[in-house]
């Protein structure tokens, strides 16, 4: 079968949606089969690979940053990030504009920034593009 | 014939604008071309027999999936799905938006 490569464009800032999490589970999905990914951050979802995230303790429930075991989606990011590294491979562009905006140039390693330009070629790439805007 | 695949995140008690998948969803069938809507999130509220939010689209001969994670988060058992629903995943949603001649929609 010819390669594939599938485009998603994302918008929602992390925490905020469960768009996020079901945005990461297609690339995660798409990567498990081989298929190419290219993502488009933009806007609030600049800030899914920020490297400043942390885990954080409970204090209402007494509980540590281990027992929490708190997930961030910049680690989320990176595991995606390290399963598509050659092939299938992710490519992972942040809106710079958008990034510069937030403060939010301090990512994780393998997220490069770019502009809506890399989004026009990313779509006109691939096999499909899915857009996923914020509600 | 084009294939589409309408993803419908938005709780459709919360959400009115869920109508516009499902009219269009069905001109598009009634066009000649593949539909699939696949819930997801929030969506799969719909999936329920007894909210009867999906008889139009079942009728329309539109293929009807609902993601299982999403079931199961919210306490959705399958013998509570309208009989047209098919409990799916996100790998068979991979499979669907990774088809040649295929539109992808997300809402």
């Amino acid at each position: 079968m010819k390669n594939r490569t599938l485009t998603l464009a994302l918008m929602d800032p992390p925490y905020e949606s469960a768009n996020s999490t079901t945005a990461l589970r297609i690339v995660s999905a798409a990567l498990e089969k081989g298929i190419n990914v290219n993502v488009f951050a933009y806007e609030g979802a600049v800030c899914l690979p920020l490297k400043d995230q942390a885990p954080h303790a409970n204090p209402v429930k007494g509980t540590t940053v281990e027992d929490e075991e708190h997930p961030t989606t910049k680690a989320f990011v990176s595991s995606l990030l390290a399963l598509g590294k050659e092939s299938p491979l992710l490519t992972w562009v942040n809106c710079g504009l958008c990034v510069d905006e937030r403060g939010a140039a301090n990512v994780v390693e393998g997220v490069r920034r770019g502009s809506p330009a890399d989004f026009f070629k990313m779509a006109n790439e691939s096999t499909n593009t899915l857009v996923i805007p914020t509600k | 014939m084009t294939n589409y695949v309408f993803i419908e995140s938005r709780d459709p008690f919360d959400s009115r604008d869920t109508h516009f998948v499902e009219e269009t969803a069905i001109a598009v069938k009634e066009r000649g071309h593949n539909v699939t809507v696949f819930m997801v999130q929030n969506g799969v509220l719909a999936a329920r027999e007894r909210t009867g939010k999906l008889s139009r689209l079942a009728q329309a001969g539109v293929t009807l999936l609902a993601d299982d994670v999403s079931l199961h988060e919210r306490g959705i058992r399958p013998e509570e799905l309208e009989p047209a629903v098919q409990s799916s995943t996100i790998d068979e949603l991979v499979n669907a938006i990774t088809r040649e001649n295929t539109k992808a929609l997300w809402h």
